[in-house]
């Protein structure tokens, strides 16, 4: 009785074995369905800031956050402008009060006293966002495939696979993730995909009244924003973590964080 | 436009001068209990092992009791997580899709090994006493004896060949069992260190050294534990012993004798992962000094001003070189004993807490901080959660559960 | 196998193989990897359609005076003509189709033009540059387009 139970039993283990081991397991290497899904290989999105342009307004952030569905009141932001005021003194002051969605409108930096302008040497404003890098440190760890590049070089957040462990806020040397507050999972400037694939521009970019911001497609060297990224001086981020990041800045100064 | 919104972070994070919008200390009080955890399921497991593998025969009695300590404590090393993940219930994608670049994907494989080996390895241990249970039971017609023996029953897995050669298979799949079990056991909390380690975004964690700390204090955690459970449990048993035949019975100077015993040969390993685990820790500081990479300013800052009590003065003075002397001082006492215990536990739980709260305390723009304010009166599901009291559910959790598998599975009988 | 020793290995096998069962009907079957690396590559396919298919709310100018042209003239000429009209009139989403005014709220407030006319005092900048006052002197309780037409803020042409 018992013997014939344990052989039913041991069958019905390899039986099931059998079956969801090829399916289950070798199904995502499957190389026809991997080719099929890779986006359009004549895109790869950049973007260009031009420091020299940014008044600190602040319009890029407003709009980022209207168009993004992210709560206007919550601390946290997809895009952000950082204000630099170098003094006589040799130090650098730097805030970015609600990552600047009211824009720069008082002298006062971390609530201090205002910082008289005969003191300042330089003072300018840089805006960040994420970096869309070819090598993202954040989506190598995260645990689940929740957040990925696209084939046009995007890095986007999977809402509906996401755990919201955390582990690829803690991965970005940018500090451009943060969690949702409303969806409580890991959420990311995607440059707008929803309107660079319909051909629009992205909501910051088109906020822009000084012409700061650019977008465009790296691998169209006709594209005039490409140009410049190719023919001018341009600089990236935080270089030393290998991430290899694909927004460019015209004017970084070496203060930039 | 006024929207309730909770910012996760937002509530126990103060910022200080130039912090960029969107930190916060992401990973809080859960993500310090979890390695804390972690290698108190690490360090009992190795501890059962130097007696299984390496014939330790002084450990023989600590042996039993540390590894079904070592199962109650597996499924609260998974607990601290599940009360940090935002989405809790998808959990189980870890599993599903794991993306084996991420050190966390590992976390379900290596889990569900050590997990195996742990149950295997009970089982091996004690088939035979589920067998005699079953038996026993057998004419019993009781509710309670009834449960008992189906229980007892399925626990067999309808194995019920006791006889010497049977039996000597046993013993000799635990000693396999153990084996195995000791590099997943490192394995298990290396990783946990491979996950702080290998973020390169965060100047404090990443350092290759991080797994093998991890290790070592993981080893120490969970030896001065299942030592500091052990005394509890002998002194219980002392103390019934006093109650039932008076303090001059002979039985109460053998159980005295015996845990003393047991207790100064296990203090031996233990001071020496002591000093593994401080020696390696001070050459990774040294290190950062000497090299002096664009984070060192900010980390001097932490390290010496901001953190400078929690780490030098909690952590490496009252939880390593407090306990160091009490351990080395000639003419130990349990009472001294435990009080070393103790403070070893704490020094461990102070080293995670200012790896994993310290890791955040400073921008990655190098040029502000953040504190941390654990939140200790809950008033939402959030601030219980990442809060004192689940640090405290989490720490409890693993005695109740230990209550629960000694009513199936007795490791303290015949000690 | 006639010994009992391998049984927990059986015990074991049957998780895996649970676990492998369960995955097989919940993970979603575009699953994998799609593109050139399994470190950046691996996901649910269907998700990229899905945040393509995220609603735009910010339509752009040229669409606005489609039906509003009567400040496009004037605007065009101005030294505001680089400002999108959704900048201070808000996200048009769907009010072209719907005429349902919406997410569209009038900002009228200093707030909004002071993000660009209060002085900071950073000489050599673009921010210098553009015309400033101070906002705790500057006329404090009035809103600014009770004299500054902001279709047209020349301050030659003021009224």
């Amino acid at each position: 009785m018992t013997c014939s139970r344990r052989t039913f039993l041991k069958n019905a283990v390899k039986g099931a074995i059998a079956g969801a081991l090829p399916v289950a397991a070798f199904r995502l290497l499957s190389p026809a369905q991997a080719r099929s899904a890779v986006e359009d290989a004549s895109v790869r999105w950049g973007f260009l800031v031009d420091t020299a342009k940014c008044v600190g307004c602040g319009m890029c952030v407003k709009a980022c956050k209207l168009e993004n569905e992210i709560p206007y009141d919550a601390p946290v932001t997809r895009t952000w402008v950082e204000r630099y005021v170098v003094t006589r003194d040799g130090r650098t002051h730097a805030d970015s009060p609600m990552g600047a969605r009211d824009g720069f409108t008082d002298r006062k930096i971390h609530g201090g006293e205002a910082i008289d302008p005969s003191e300042i040497v330089k003072a300018f404003f840089v805006p960040k966002l994420c970096n869309q890098c070819d090598k993202p440190s954040c989506v190598q760890v995260c645990p689940v495939g929740a957040t990925y590049a696209t084939g046009d070089g995007i890095v986007l957040v999977d809402r509906s696979w996401c755990i919201g462990c955390g582990h690829c806020i803690m991965a970005c040397p940018y500090g451009v993730r943060f969690f949702h507050p409303v969806h409580k999972v890991a959420e990311k400037c995607n440059f707008c995909y929803h309107r660079i694939t319909k051909g629009m521009k992205p909501a910051c970019v088109e906020a822009c009244p000084f012409g700061a911001r650019h977008i465009c497609n790296l691998k169209d060297h006709d594209d005039p924003v490409t140009r410049i990224i190719l023919n001018e001086r341009v600089a990236i981020l935080k270089d030393e973590y290998g991430t290899k990041p694909n927004v460019f800045y015209l004017g970084l100064d070496h203060n930039v964080r | 436009m006024v929207e309730q919104v909770m910012v996760h972070g937002a509530e126990w994070t103060a910022k200080e001068l130039f912090v960029y919008p969107n930190e916060f200390i992401y990973w809080s009080i859960q993500i310090v209990m979890y390695p804390y955890m972690t290698g108190l399921v690490a360090g009992a497991f190795v501890l059962s092992s130097l007696y299984h593998v390496f014939g330790q025969k002084d450990l023989k009695d600590m042996a039993k009791f540390s590894l079904v300590f070592s199962l109650a404590l597996l499924p609260v090393a998974m607990l601290p997580l599940m009360l940090h993940l935002q989405q809790p219930l998808r959990g189980i994608e870890v599993l599903f899709t794991p993306h084996f670049t991420s050190a966390i994907a590992a976390f379900g494989i290596v889990f569900t090994t050590y997990a195996i080996i742990v149950l295997s390895e009970i089982w091996f241990v004690y088939r035979r006493y589920f067998v005699e249970q079953t038996m026993a039971l057998k004419g019993k017609t009781g509710f309670g004896d009834t449960v008992r023996r189906g229980i007892y029953h399925v626990l067999t897995l309808g194995a019920y060949d006791i006889s010497p050669e049977a039996t000597a298979k046993d013993h000799r799949a635990v000693t396999v069992l153990a084996a195995i079990g000791i590099p997943v056991a490192c394995f298990l909390h290396g990783y946990a260190g491979f996950i702080f380690g290998s973020v390169k975004a965060n100047a404090l964690w990443m350092s290759p050294l991080m797994p093998v700390i991890f290790i070592m204090s993981a080893v120490v955690s969970g030896i001065a534990l299942c030592m500091l459970t052990y005394i509890i449990i002998m002194e219980w048993k002392k103390f019934k012993a006093i109650l039932a035949r008076g303090r001059g019975d002979e039985t109460v100077t053998v159980i005295a004798g015996v845990e003393m015993d047991v207790m100064s040969k296990a203090s031996k390993y233990l001071l020496g992962f002591l000093v593994a685990a401080i020696t390696l820790e001070l050459l990774d500081i040294i290190f950062r000094g000497y090299t002096a990479m664009k984070s060192w300013d900010i980390l001097r800052d932490v390290m010496f001003h901001k953190d400078f009590v929690k780490i030098f003065v909690l952590q490496y003075g009252l939880g390593n070189l407090v306990p160091f002397a009490l351990l080395l001082l000639p003419g130990v006492t349990i009472r001294r004993l435990v009080v070393a215990l103790v403070l070893i536990l704490f020094g461990v739980f102070m080293m995670r807490w200012n790896v994993v709260i310290g890791g955040q305390a400073f921008s990655l723009s190098f040029a502000g901080f953040m504190h941390y304010h654990l939140p200790m009166i809950p008033h939402s599901l959030e601030t219980y959660k990442e809060g004192l009291f689940g640090a405290l559910t989490v720490a409890v959790t693993p005695f109740v559960i230990f209550w629960l598998i000694n009513k199936i599975v007795p490791s303290l009988k015949e000690v | 196998m006639k010994s009992h020793v391998l049984r927990p290995l059986w015990v074991a096998i049957a998780f895996v193989a649970l676990v492998l069962l369960a995955r097989y009907f919940l993970v979603p079957d575009d699953f994998g990897v799609h593109g050139e690396s399994f470190t950046y590559n691996f996901y649910r396919a269907g998700n990229v359609q899905e945040w393509k298919d995220f609603p735009v709310k910010f339509r752009g100018s040229a669409v606005c005076v489609d039906c509003h042209s009567e400040n496009e003239e004037m605007l065009a000429a101005s030294l505001h003509a680089a400002i999108q009209c959704e900048n201070c009139h808000g996200p048009g989403l769907d009010h072209p189709e719907s005429g349902d005014p919406g997410t569209m709220i009038l900002n009228r407030g200093r707030a909004l033009c002071l993000r660009c006319h209060a002085d900071l005092g950073y000489a050599g900048t673009s921010r210098a540059a553009i015309p400033s006052i101070d906002p705790v002197r500057h006329n404090v309780d009035s809103a600014c387009i009770e004299c500054h037409e902001p279709h047209n803020p020349d301050l030659e042409d003021m009224e």
